[in-house]
């Protein structure tokens, strides 16, 4: 029997070759390549004057140097906006060569091709550019306030002024028993992954075709960008994702300057040409993510259900808008969690900075919403003396008011509306797991002890699997092969293995039999690219659903030659046999083999396959009209909405009493992402996006100084955490089907990041009895905040209460009005 | 983040090496475990012309003990000596600082003499040279000299060696008989350059303290050892109040503030790691004795 593979928790089958030195990165290919590096802006707003090239002509090994002034046509011309928005007004992108402006440091200005990487470095190190100093607009603060101006079109700095609202807010929040505010800050961050971008192209004079490699989280977009930018034909252009060492969201963006350049010289020098980004150009001039300043009005009734949610947020968008306003839609619309808010009114400004751009980075906006709406909701707890899981519990959506419609549009256009979930069991589970009901007790013995303890805890709901569709194409070899493509790209979520579990399951083959392909605009020329937490949702189900058509395919076909009807027919271990009578039987490589009748004897499958030949009929022609040779299948899934995951954190964090140094002795995560594929692979995704998540809350920010330099473009300084820092992780699952899609799933791959600033900010203000407002905080920043709150600057917190309160027992709210 | 280029020399004595340095001057630089210099190198914050490479040179690469000192050869890596049993016996204060070193993998190929020539302070054994009173051994092609830990760190990344010279040992003093020692940092992440470190050396004797010194990592220009014996002179290290010396500690500091911690949050630091580690080492110290105690106790 076949044993079944989707859920098995079976380990990766990549991993010995990439853990073994077998990957093939982008910079481990092209080595006779010729070399580009960048001159790039050291000033963050500034007007290029004159750029001098004189002093870097005499330098051994150059190929060339390019200006914008150099560029023709399209290749000129400003990059792509990829998501325009009704309300992005002031939309701006970059040159892929800055041409008389720059607006962060790191924008690239000159090209320099040359034999090797050392060199082109050397001749960068040669050219003179002179600017005239602007203002750099740096920080939210001095964006919003307008007085300078990052694009002198753009009228104080907002790129787009977005509002939506369910409800009527103002009279929900005028009626309102209780309201409070809140102001919060969340810096900024980046993806970070191990290997940065990097652009290999090769152009073949001859047939005059363009061979592209990119350390990319989307090839076919990559292509279509490339074609369009050097007026080549779809069909002369190929785009490969080699093995990508991680992306979390800024290898979506596209087309990037030099996936432009790069193959633009290729042609022009009609030689291969290849950049490999270092890690000083990742930080300053990829992309960064989070960065918010908000201000919430909650209104509330006695028992802590939310009446009304009034959110103003500012969004620092850096200095362009590729990518359009995706990451504050995200915010705006996933702030809600697994909440009903009664009325709901969000209005967001995203605003220009001199600073790196901002595109999606891993929970694209969710942490930042989580961040809001759970602040708020332990601000509510606190206010009314109710135990923080309570509030949320009487807040909740309920499994049976599933699907919810928030009334709201999502980022993909279509109504936010939730698909399944249940909250109440995920709380129930999470309270079990980090023990909450006896935390009180823990906290007093850590006490007696002279320790300092915080609980704390967030909720999320994640929108996954955002379409408009992935494809699926499953062929099966005569030896019994199958090779599955699916279009969008790999950068490490073990798609190798998910992938080739669903087939295994839906064929009925061994799972060592199946090799997957992702990301090869040869092999699947129709996809979107892996980001949004789609992947699985997406191309799992387009597989799937190809799977099943081959499987048809090869029943009809030996049912035909087993002179058996199909419906008595089964496939175990890659064998066709009649269920119950297992000796009838034919391989699906013996299938595959009479699925084409252009029937060479090459191999023993072929040989064997003799045997099942039936009569020529000389009136059919040898393939149907309504068929096709070989044993193949294609398929789409394009759904009509997001499917929503969602999940539930808790963490303990000790401070110290003395120096302010945070540490998180426990952290546990519920998570729910429907039916899982591997849950071995969940279960590494949650663990990675904890981890990230960490970094956000504890370590990880961009510290630019108001000339718009970033101090900290290094891993020396920019803080990411070590294995070290990282909790260990305690999980927890619940697996609510999704009814939206054939296989039940939802995506996993953002999830573990979401919650994590919220649930320290949560914990710390428990162990240190003020609420914590702006993150990510470190040692020096809570010590100054402890001083701050001793000097009575910052009030109070009442201590939580942690026994379970149900509705109508909830104790008597203080007198006074909250401000 | 490429380097610009060099000339790389790889001689293979000392003598070979001293000539390459008298011959490039100021133009050359020392390259022994290059944990420092590449990336300088790499992100062209340097460009020397010219590279001396040591790893071939022969005779730099022993951990010595003596009845006084632990020698250490300029190409003895962290590690090496980190894992040194009998330097360990000598001296426990340079295993309990040299964990703290970076990472295990820069251990493997960073030089305890190549840390100290690059006179860091906000590394950990320029500070253990001067809680010891070490000497660096220093060759040119003309002479040889020793130099004093006092006159050695002339500043940050400044020290008294000449461009002709080579650092090519170091030597750690062994404390007195009975004394404790005791290291301890605080880093934004393991391994980390500390936001504040301090070494601790106590001696009691007849179970009163009899000599109390400090060091420092990155909150002092250059490393050197502070001697606070006269707050804690006579007491008993069970019932003393380690946080006295803490005014002392604060005149001889001079933290400075950067985007991992304030000059005010470093200052705290090197206070409280005071107190802790001059516990720690008092502790060390008794229990020094005791083992000296039981180990004599049978002959006796």
């Amino acid at each position: 029997m076949t044993t079944s593979m989707f859920g098995a928790p079976i380990q990766r089958k990549e991993d010995p070759r990439l853990v073994t030195g077998g990957g093939r990165y982008l910079d481990d290919m092209g080595h006779r390549a010729l070399a580009a590096a960048f001159v790039r802006s050291p000033h963050a707003h500034a007007r290029i004057v004159d750029i001098d090239v004189t002093d870097a002509f005499e330098v051994d090994g150059l190929v060339g140097i390019w200006t914008h002034e150099d560029l023709p046509g399209k290749v000129g011309e400003p990059l792509p906006l990829l998501i325009p928005h009704p309300t992005l007004t002031h939309g701006r992108t970059q040159f892929a060569l800055a041409r008389d402006e720059v607006n962060y440091v790191g924008e690239a200005i000159v090209m320099v091709v040359a034999r090797d990487r050392y060199i082109a470095e050397d001749v960068c190190q040669r050219i003179r550019v002179d600017y005239e100093l602007l203002t750099p607009v740096v920080g939210i603060a001095n964006a919003r306030d307008g007085s300078a101006l990052v694009h002198e079109d753009v009228p104080g700095n907002v790129a787009c002024r977005m509002l939506q609202e369910v409800g009527d807010v103002d009279a929900a929040i005028a009626a309102a028993p209780h309201t409070l505010e809140l102001e919060l800050d969340i810096e900024r961050s980046a993806c970070m992954p191990m290997e940065g971008k990097g652009v290999l192209a090769r152009w073949d004079t001859d047939k005059g075709e363009l061979r592209i490699f990119s350390s990319t989280q989307t090839s076919t977009g990559v292509r279509a960008a490339v074609a369009a930018k050097l007026d080549l034909p779809l069909a002369k252009v190929e785009c490969i994702a080699p093995d990508v060492g991680g992306g979390f969201g800024v290898k979506i963006n596209h087309p990037w300057p030099e996936e432009v350049l790069i193959p633009w010289a290729a042609r022009l020098l009609e030689q291969e040409v290849k950049w490999t980004e270092d890690r000083r150009e990742h930080f300053i001039s990829s992309a960064h993510e989070r960065g918010q300043l908000q201000e919430i009005k909650v209104g509330f009734d006695e028992q802590g259900r939310i009446l009304a949610l009034d959110v103003k947020f500012w969004h620092d968008n850096g200095a362009y808008t590729p990518y359009g306003i995706i990451v504050p839609i995200i915010t705006s619309t996933q702030l809600l969690g697994p909440y009903k808010p009664g009325a709901y009114r969000c209005e967001f400004w995203s605003l220009y900075t001199n600073t790196v751009l901002v595109t999606p980075y891993r929970g694209a906006g969710r942490p930042q919403g989580c961040f809001a709406m759970e602040r708020t909701m332990d601000a509510i707890a606190e206010y009314l003396g109710i135990d923080r899981t309570e509030v949320r519990s009487r807040n909740f959506i309920l499994p049976e008011e599933m699907p919810y419609d928030h009334g709201l549009l999502f980022q993909d256009g279509r109504p936010l509306k939730y698909d399944s979930g249940d909250f109440p069991a995920s709380m129930a589970k999470l309270k079990a797991l980090v023990g909450w009901d006896d935390f009180a007790a823990y906290r007093e013995q850590a006490e007696a002890e002279g320790r300092r303890v915080g609980l704390g805890i967030g909720c999320y709901v994640e929108g996954t699997g955002v379409g408009p569709y992935e494809g699926g194409h499953i062929q099966i070899e005569t030896s019994g092969r199958v090779n599955v493509s699916t279009g969008l790209t790999s950068q490490g979520q073990g798609h190798e293995t998910s992938f080739a579990q669903i087939v295994a399951q839906e064929l009925g083959v061994p799972i060592g039999d199946v090799f997957v392909t992702t990301g090869d605009t040869r092999r699947m020329p129709y996809a979107v690219g892996t980001f949004a937490s789609r992947a699985a949702v997406m191309s799992g189900n387009a597989i799937a659903l190809a799977a099943r058509n081959v499987r048809a395919k090869a029943l009809r076909i030996a049912a035909d030659a087993l002179e058996v009807s199909a419906e008595d027919l089964e496939i175990v271990d890659g064998i066709v046999q009649v269920k119950g009578a297992p000796g009838t039987r034919m391989s699906l490589g013996t299938v595959s083999v009479m699925s084409n009748p252009l029937r060479y004897a090459f191999d023993d499958a072929a040989k064997a396959a003799t045997q099942f030949a039936g009569s020529n009929d000389p009136n059919k022609p040898p393939v149907a009209d309504d068929d096709e040779p070989g044993l193949e299948g294609k398929d789409f899934y394009s759904p009509t909405q997001a499917t929503f995951a969602n999940g539930m954190h808790a963490a303990i964090v000790e401070t110290d009493p003395v120096t302010a140094e945070i540490r998180v002795l426990r952290y546990c995560v519920i998570h729910d992402c429907g039916n899982m594929i591997n849950p071995m692979i969940v279960e590494g995704q949650v663990h990675g996006g904890v981890a990230q998540g960490v970094g956000g809350a504890l370590y990880e920010r961009m510290v630019y100084d108001e000339s718009g330099q970033l101090l900290n473009a290094s891993f020396m300084d920019f803080l990411m955490p070590y294995a070290s820092e990282v909790p260990h992780i305690e999980t927890d699952h619940l697996e609510t089907p999704s009814p939206l899609n054939p296989l039940g799933i939802k995506g996993a791959g953002e999830a573990g990041c979401i919650p994590v600033t919220a649930v320290i900010a949560s914990a710390i203000s428990d162990a240190e009895g003020f609420a914590i407002t702006s993150m990510p905080i470190s040692p020096v920043e809570l010590w100054e905040l402890r001083q701050r709150h001793a000097r009575g600057e910052i009030p109070s917190l009442a201590r939580p209460r942690h026994t379970s309160t149900s509705p109508g027992s909830a104790p008597v709210p203080p007198v006074q009005e909250a401000r | 983040m490429k380097p610009a280029p060099f000339v790389h020399h790889a001689p293979r004595s000392v003598a070979d090496a001293v000539a390459v340095l008298a011959e490039v001057g100021h133009d050359g630089k020392v390259l022994a475990g290059g944990q420092s210099l590449i990336p300088i190198l790499n992100m062209r914050l340097a460009s020397p012309a010219h590279l001396v490479d040591i790893n071939q040179v022969a005779g730099l690469a022993d951990v010595t003990v003596s009845d006084t000192e632990v020698r250490v050869g300029a190409l003895v890596r962290h590690a090496q000596l980190e894992h040194h049993d009998e330097a360990y016996a000598a001296l426990p204060l340079l295993r309990q600082a040299l964990v703290n070193v970076a990472h295990p993998v820069i251990r493997n190929r960073g030089t305890t003499v190549g840390s100290i020539a690059h006179a860091d302070a906000a590394g950990e054994m320029p500070a253990m040279l001067a809680l010891t009173d070490g000497v660096v051994e220093a060759v040119s092609a003309s002479a040889s000299r020793e130099i004093a830990v006092a006159d050695f760190f002339e500043g940050a990344l400044e020290t008294s060696l000449t461009p002709e010279e080579l650092a090519v040992a170091v030597r750690f003093r062994r404390f007195a008989a009975g004394t404790g020692t005791s290291f301890m940092e605080r880093a934004r992440r393991h391994g980390d350059y500390a936001m504040a470190g301090v070494a601790a050396a106590v001696r009691t004797s007849d179970g009163l303290i009899a000599d109390a010194r400090l060091s420092f990592v990155s909150v002092t220009d250059v490393p050197r050892s502070l001697d606070v014996t006269e707050v804690f002179a006579g007491q008993e290290p069970e019932s003393v109040d380690w946080s006295a010396a803490a005014d002392l500690v604060h005149a001889a500091i001079e933290p400075e503030g950067d985007i991992h911690a304030t000059a005010e949050y470093r200052a705290m630091l090197a206070v409280e790691l005071a107190r802790l580690t001059l516990a720690q080492a008092a502790r060390r110290s008794v229990a020094a004795h005791q083992v000296a105690r039981d180990t004599e106790g049978p002959a006796a």
